[in-house]
């Protein structure tokens, strides 16, 4: 673990609002059905392709495969966690397989509902290096293998939603203050108002668990890469981070006692809870993560907190100690690890 | 089942459970009217329009048993899934599947985004030529003007008309 306590501050890449971005693309192989229509035969010779095809200088080392069928429940977990593969590709029995590359920021799932789906996902406002990293390996693909396309719906995907240029932009979005203001559901609305899906933490419908939202575009078609790019880095998601940031400095200047109380009352339970739940522990650790965006709390980093909400999930927390795969224990677990890590994390006393 | 006041049929039927016991009820027109129950009059118009879904739900019956020549997909199971089977499909379930298309995609009609290398200027323009004319016919004579203009820019974007229109479609 790098946990370095002193000096840290607000990094860049608008990481106070914004949590990561993932640049997500549907491809499928030609004259193979799609997933869900092949046979076992089929599915094994779309794996064995992906996985066997030269990506030439782009990935000099290729890609870290895993069988999934081989990878464990807690394995898997952990991929659901870390946000690698979707909830159903993690279930499904299929003959189906991750590849993961450049530390893991580069994802990519084969047999899902698409034969492909190529993820990148980078901590803070980064679009553009996420958008050029699955874009390289989509592209290292193409030279040796033919993807489905259709000269009028371009890119051809199993739902017809996700058609064209088959990418999906997405960013995980932190919004308490919007949340807490009560101004989150209008936010809801515009967005959808925006061909915006908005979604909880794991995804189509999931909880948005501490108050973290992920939004991306529903439309796929009709525009090119770039201009899909271009709106939703200059648009969509700025537009967003201002909504959040006025709605945090106006809770600040109206209810700052409510927010002080959220945040220290968090900061206080965390220090000294025995038992913890997920859940709770996530909730508790967005509240930190809002304390230092609002800069009510100082000698501690987003980063930090980011490894530790990592950290208290399930397999993860089970990754670390293997008594904590049972809930009870894995309760006292969390709150030993969360202690533990906070224990030399003091910030002079909250002001009066 | 007869109504409990007289022979008529009953057509309001209700159960009631009163101190933990059952009640049941039966009423003819009547008697129901009588004891409150207000029954709905169908107007005209929606056994009219009932009639017209009818029409409808046979020409959707051969719609759903239209099959992809490639992998063997109903129209029926691509509805109930959402999914596709095969790249085939896409064209199996024209002109179907442009409707669904331009709806699940606000509207858009087309790819405007990369192609790739090996297939530029390889695709059987004629055909799309003609599909997208028919479209355009079909647009204007359900009056989708905007739908018909935004087709009529694709035919541009990809060369496929000689000369630009000297006038906006009507």
């Amino acid at each position: 673990m790098n946990m370095n306590p002193q000096g840290e501050t607000l990094p860049n890449n608008d990481s106070d609002v914004v949590v990561s971005v993932r640049i997500r693309v549907a491809r499928n192989l030609a004259g193979f059905p799609f997933t869900g229509r092949a046979s076992d035969t089929q599915r094994q010779e779309v794996l064995q392709m992906v996985t066997r095809a030269p990506l030439g200088g782009a990935f000099p080392d290729g890609l870290a495969w895993v069988n999934m069928n081989q990878a464990s429940l807690q394995e898997r977990q952990l991929l659901v966690e870390r946000h690698l593969v979707s909830k159903h590709f993690a279930e499904s029995a299929l003959p189906r397989a991750l590849g993961l590359g450049h530390n893991e920021e580069l994802g990519v799932m084969v047999n899902e509902e698409d034969h492909l789906r190529i993820q990148s996902i980078l901590p803070g406002f980064r679009l553009n290096e996420a958008f050029a990293l699955a874009r390289s390996f989509d592209q290292a693909l193409e030279e040796t293998v033919d993807f489905a396309f259709h000269q009028r719906w371009g890119y051809l995907t199993a739902c017809p939603t996700n058609v064209g240029s088959g990418i999906r932009l997405g960013a995980m979005l932190h919004l308490p203050a919007l949340r807490y203001s009560g101004e989150i559901e209008r936010v809801k609305r515009a967005a959808k108002d925006l061909h915006l899906a908005v979604r909880g933490y794991y995804g189509e419908g999931t909880d948005a668990i501490g108050n973290f939202y992920q939004v991306s575009n529903q439309v796929t078609l009709g525009a090119s890469e770039e201009e899909l790019l271009q709106h939703f880095r200059d648009e969509v998601i700025p537009k967003l981070v201002d909504y959040e940031r006025t709605a945090r400095q106006m809770l600040l200047e109206k209810n700052r006692p409510l927010i002080e109380d959220k945040v220290y009352r968090a900061r206080a339970t965390l220090k000294v809870a025995r038992l913890l739940g997920a859940e709770e522990a996530t909730k508790l650790l967005s509240t930190l993560r809002f304390g230092i965006a609002t800069g009510l709390l100082h000698n501690l980093s987003v980063e930090r907190v980011e490894q530790l909400l990592l950290q208290v999930q399930p397999a993860h927390l089970a990754q670390l100690d293997p008594f904590a795969a049972e809930e009870e224990m894995g309760r006292l677990s969390r709150a030993n690890l969360v202690r533990r890590s906070l224990g030399d994390y003091t910030e002079g006393s909250p002001e009066i | 089942m007869k109504c409990d006041h007289c022979d008529k049929p009953a057509v309001v039927h209700e159960v009631l459970i009163q101190n933990g016991k059952k009640i049941e009820m039966h009423l003819c027109a009547e008697h129901a009217t009588a004891k409150g129950y207000i029954l709905p009059t169908v107007p005209v118009t929606q056994i009219l329009q009932q009639f017209a879904a009818a029409g409808k739900s046979i020409k959707a019956q051969k719609a759903s048993a239209k099959r992809c020549e490639a992998c063997g997909l109903t129209f029926a199971e691509f509805r109930q899934t959402g999914r596709f089977g095969c790249a085939g499909c896409y064209d199996s379930f024209m002109p179907s599947v442009a409707a669904i298309i331009e709806r699940a995609q606000s509207g858009a009609v087309s790819h405007r985004g990369r192609t790739p290398k090996r297939i530029e200027g390889q695709a059987d323009r004629a055909a799309i030529r003609r599909q997208l004319i028919k479209e355009i016919e079909a647009a204007v004579a359900a009056e989708q003007y905007e739908r018909a203009a935004s087709l009529q820019g694709r035919l541009h974007q990809l060369g496929l008309v000689q000369k630009p229109p000297t006038e906006p479609l009507p």
